[in-house]
């Protein structure tokens, strides 16, 4: 199935910005059952875009940009070939053993309730780590409400779980928290999703959770709707957590106050887009440079 | 038996201390008592305090000095010398292995949980190249000795270690005080750190620097208890005391704000840890750090001293494996010893530990400045108890050591002169054009009677110490 994205992050500052300068995760790679026929990043301002690798494998780019600007809008717009895979990863680029995806952070570290609720569902579904893992899956889709007003960004695990409230990447971090706690490695996982219920217009992209099962490798895992990743699911940035697979991470120096709004359409067809914006191309040459400064 | 340095236990004087030995009889305590409020003076003066995290009442104290020099010989120094050398440049290698090809987890000398699930190992650095591969460039490694013959290396500090603003100091007042003591010895020169300090680290510049690089002292700002070190250290070496916001980072190059315009910056001697250095990528909430710091770093185009990371070699589960590293990375024996280090995580050496508490010093695995130990000797049966539900609860936090005879020196404390236990921190410099150490380094000395705890957090002082040229 070939799916379309256009995902807009516009700013707009009350006063104008002396200099910015951002860290985005906005480009998908090619694995097995995901190809990325083209993608690119756009941006209504002149700026430069380098692009490189993060240690996690994911394409990095930094943007530089020297104002005085009044506002920003990155277009990222692309069309990937999905296939399903019921859920499993192969073929994508792994720069470490997923030993190390047990690694606690502070928004996915754990606490009592956490390591309690783990270890009663791993307790009751008994049996092999990915029987446990779908248990953890439908019990946290059950457990924890998606409710968009409570959490943000900043939002830890415990906290989540503590209000049985918040959004896919909250529910990722509970999910993520409590597979590290069983011994389980885990990961964090940002994309897009194309939604079954057609509705092609969404505020934000999605995410979702890996976890590694000896013999069969890195398995997704999508506690906000309680199934394992389909051929809806584009995967675009993994980390230990949110902060590590953010799609975009920036400063700025003046601007002041910000609004900052989000739009995602993903569909199995083309929707044309009114709004004409400078083109940045990304030559071939550039990135694989960029991908050899990254090996010792 | 305690090793006193000076006197061996048939009370006759060491052959280096003889001078020293001469002058003390020469000298009375109001002599040493004038001399020690000089010093103290001289530190106030100076404005050379330290902080005390979570002390309401002193913010800023002064460590107190003791006056009276320790003495090495040259002999002794050249030995320790080469065993500091050769154990940099194990840490270095294994950092590199541990962020390149991790050869020695293949091999299964050290288990690699002590790398993935280290808080200290930073998986951003996996993969980069750093600069000519080098990561510690300046490493504080504290020694102590129990004996005429060995060196035992008690901790690496390969963050971002301080305290050598008071070596300098210390050598300061020794040539003010005591000149006539220091005029009957050939002491060998310290004075020359900051030029030391800024070759290593102008040595380390990126390749794609020019030949006259740019190097700055990046500091978290004055409300951090070791401001005063790095004040004095840019100020020495001649280069800019910067803060987080004073550098910017445009297209992948680090810039400095100056009155006439952006400066490019080559080196970043950062004074500031690892998780506030640049928000785009560790703790997003930091002021201290620049943004894109870091990505400037990946791309080959600043040199941070030292590298971001480094601490995956400071935990103290992963200090008792440096011998085999040795062994594994450079195929020698190691010239300075461990400390036999009991890892709790190990159920044999915990039930070890748990039989012997009272005989042991039992440390946090990422504990450091002498907090969260428990010094089994000194310990009251409380404390006992309570480190053994500590250990029980969570072993792995913790490893445990033999409570050393640490070696002693003559101190001038209230009651007139007396041996007291010290320690050693020599500043071991890496550049890309070798190793620098300057002869001696900080020794640290427990005023307190029979205290074997050298923090200058928890009642250390202070010495300077004297390599006596033969």
């Amino acid at each position: 199935m070939l799916i379309h994205v256009r995902h807009r992050t516009r700013y707009t500052y009350d006063h104008p910005v002396h200099s910015m300068i951002q860290a985005l995760r906005l480009m998908p790679r090619n694995h097995e059952g995901q190809h990325v026929r083209r993608w690119q990043i756009d941006l209504d301002q002149d700026g430069t875009l380098r692009p490189g690798e993060d240690a996690f494998g994911n394409v990095l780019h930094m943007l530089s940009l020297e104002g005085p600007i009044s506002g920003l809008c990155i277009t990222v717009e692309g069309e990937v070939e999905m296939q399903d895979t019921s859920g499993i990863v192969r073929g994508a680029l792994e720069k470490f053993p997923a030993e190390l995806y047990l690694r606690d952070t502070p928004l996915t570290v754990a606490d009592k309730a956490i390591a309690d609720f783990a270890r009663s569902v791993a307790a009751e579904a008994g049996g092999s780590p990915l029987k446990i893992l779908h248990a953890l899956l439908a019990a946290l889709h059950a457990e924890i409400v998606f409710d968009t007003q409570q959490t943000d960004t900043a939002t830890r695990a415990i906290d989540a779980f503590r209000m049985k409230q918040g959004v896919c990447q909250d529910l990722s971090h509970v999910f993520i928290a409590c597979a590290r706690v069983l011994g389980i490695p885990a990961r964090y996982v940002g994309g897009y999703l194309m939604r079954s219920d057609d509705k092609i217009h969404q505020e934000a992209g999605h995410a979702w959770a890996e976890a590694n099962v000896t013999g069969l490798g890195w398995i997704g895992f999508d506690p906000a709707n309680g199934i394992c990743p389909t051929e809806s699911h584009i995967r675009v940035g993994v980390g230990l957590d949110y902060l590590g697979a953010s799609p975009i991470r920036g400063a700025r120096l003046g601007g002041r106050a910000e609004t900052m709004e989000v739009e995602v359409t993903v569909a199995n067809t083309y929707q044309s887009d009114p709004v004409h914006q400078t083109r940045w191309s990304r030559p071939a040459e550039a990135i694989a440079q960029a991908s050899q400064q990254f090996q010792a | 038996m305690v090793y006193d340095e000076m006197r061996a236990a048939d009370g006759t004087v060491r052959m280096p201390y003889a001078e020293v030995a001469r002058w003390l009889q020469g000298v009375t305590s109001a002599q040493l008592e004038r001399r020690r409020a000089e010093a103290e003076l001289f530190y106030r003066r100076g404005g050379i305090t330290f902080a005390v995290y979570g002390d309401a009442q002193g913010e800023e104290r002064i460590i107190p000095y003791d006056i009276i020099p320790r003495i090495l010989s040259g002999a002794e120094w050249a030995r320790l010398k080469a065993g500091l050398e050769q154990r940099i440049r194990t840490l270095n290698l294994y950092l590199a292995d541990i962020y390149g090809p991790r050869e020695i987890l293949k091999a299964g000398i050290v288990p690699s949980d002590l790398v993935w699930q280290n808080p200290a190992f930073r998986p951003e650095m996996a993969g980069l190249a750093v600069p000519h591969g080098i990561y510690i460039h300046i490493a504080g490694i504290d020694i102590v000795r129990t004996d005429g013959d060995d060196f035992y290396v008690l901790e690496d500090n390969a963050r971002t270690p301080s305290g050598v603003s008071y070596m300098l100091g210390g050598r300061e007042i020794s040539i003010r005080l005591m000149p006539e003591l220091y005029a009957a010895h050939r002491v060998a020169p310290v004075e020359n750190y900051p030029n030391e300090l800024l070759a290593t680290l102008r040595s380390s510049a990126p390749r794609n620097a020019t030949n006259d690089p740019t190097a700055v002292l990046l500091t978290p700002g004055q409300f951090n208890s070791a401001y005063y070190e790095h004040s004095f250290l840019a100020d020495k070496m001649g280069i800019e005391l910067v803060e987080g916001s004073d550098l910017f980072v445009r297209d992948g190059i680090v810039f400095m704000r100056t009155t006439e315009g952006p400066k490019r910056v080559d080196i970043v001697y950062r004074r500031v840890d690892d998780a506030f250095i640049d928000p785009l990528v560790f703790e997003p909430e930091s002021m201290l750090g620049v943004p894109g710091l870091f990505a400037a770093y990946a791309a080959g185009n600043v040199t941070l001293a030292n590298a971001v990371g480094t601490g995956a070699v400071d935990d103290k589960v992963v200090y008792s494996y440096v011998p085999d590293m040795v062994r594994f990375y450079l195929g020698e024996e190691p010239l300075l010893k461990n400390v036999p280090t009991w890892r709790c995580r190990d159920p044999k050496d915990l039930a070890y530990v748990l039989d012997h508490l009272s005989e042991l010093v039992v440390k946090e695995v990422h504990g450091s400045g002498g907090y969260g130990m428990l010094v089994g000797p000194h310990a009251t049966g409380a404390d006992i108890a309570l480190f053994r539900e500590r250990l029980k609860a969570d072993p792995t936090n913790y490893v445990a050591q033999p409570t050393l005879s640490l070696s002693t020196c003559p101190a001038f404390v209230e009651n007139g002169i007396a041996p007291r236990h010290v320690d050693l921190r020599p500043f071991v410099l890496t550049g890309a054009d070798g190793i620098r150490i300057v002869p001696g380094g900080l020794t640290r000395v427990a005023l307190r009677a029979g205290s074997l705890v050298v923090n200058s957090s928890q009642g250390g002082g202070t010495k300077d110490t004297w390599v006596v040229v033969d």
